[in-house]
């Protein structure tokens, strides 16, 4: 056994044993944690893979981002920890996933042999041949892809913003559009006399 | 053992069921659904990726990274509308939240 087998089945070990903790764990603070391991496993797949500017993304994208994001939530909302009806949902669950594992088990051994992998063709590096097709083939879905999360980012801004009245805010079109004559007073009290606040 | 593209595959399958297992199992709160759903996207993308590597052709990359953009929206805007929710209810337990069914 090489070291590059050993890795991966010290990698996939510990991502198939994290992901079974996400889904049972008994706080949901833990199933964030094995949530962030399985991501780690999985990027380190990808490098052992060669895609090594996916790994990278894994690891700044999800650990960095969606599982800190979870994280936040997590802690932020009060969730109560109640009992579980484990026993009752359990068959079904099974069911559901012995279903799902049957099928692919059955396309996993219908298949033919798997090849060697190859390096990819040019020989080019990874990140290259990465940025080479995004900016010519697939130019058009990596713009909808910031259009998407141009959207998702409004959209979750204009969810979770809470209105409050009362509070005091900056209202920048009225900063730009207001004049000389209606921000300057310019006043000659007489001796003694003062200026009023409202003027006049 | 050398490790061929079925393992990666298997790999890929097992992470799935066990994401599919952790949606219909789950029986305290969405945030434990959507980071199954979160689970389920890492398989689809470990299968990607390894095709891409073994086919030598980077293209199945290219749709991970774009799996991976829509992964971070719908974790956004998942976790935003369970944040509305929260303040209104006090609650996400799934049991509660049934209104919508007809």
């Amino acid at each position: 056994m090489t070291a590059p087998d050993l890795f991966f089945w010290l990698c996939a070990a510990v991502l198939m044993m994290s992901s079974v903790f996400v889904v049972s764990a008994r706080s949901l603070v833990h199933a964030v944690f094995f949530l962030i391991l399985a991501f780690l496993n999985a990027a380190g797949l990808f490098i052992l893979l060669g895609a090594e500017f996916l790994g990278m993304m894994m690891l700044i994208v999800y650990v960095g981002a969606v599982a800190v994001l979870f994280l936040f939530v997590v802690m932020t909302l009060d969730t109560g920890q109640p009992g579980g009806t484990l026993r009752a949902r359990l068959p079904a669950a099974l069911a559901a996933g012995a279903i799902l594992l049957l099928e692919l088990a059955f396309v996993a051994f219908a298949g033919g042999p798997a090849e060697v992998p190859e390096p990819l063709p040019g020989g080019v590096s990874n990140t290259r041949a990465l940025g080479r097709l995004i900016y010519t083939d697939y130019a058009a879905l990596f713009e909808l892809a910031g259009a998407i999360l141009l959207v998702a980012m409004i959209g979750a801004i204009v969810l979770a913003h809470r209105y409050r009245p009362g509070v005091r805010r900056q209202d920048p079109v009225r900063q730009f559009v207001r004049q000389q004559g209606e921000s300057i007073r310019l006043e000659d009290p007489a001796v003694g006399a003062g200026v009023s606040e409202q003027g006049r | 053992m050398t490790v061929t593209l079925a393992h990666y595959l298997m790999l890929g399958g097992a992470v799935f069921t066990v994401g599919i297992i952790g949606i219909v199992l789950n029986r305290r709160n969405v945030i434990m659904i959507l980071m199954a759903i979160e689970l389920l996207l890492l398989a689809v993308n470990l299968n990607f990726v390894a095709f891409s590597a073994y086919l030598g052709d980077p293209a199945g990359q290219v749709f991970t990274l774009f799996v991976l953009t829509v992964a971070a929206a719908e974790a956004a805007v998942g976790l935003a509308i369970l944040v509305v929710f929260f303040r209104l209810r006090g609650t996400i337990a799934v049991e509660d939240i049934q209104d919508l069914k007809g």
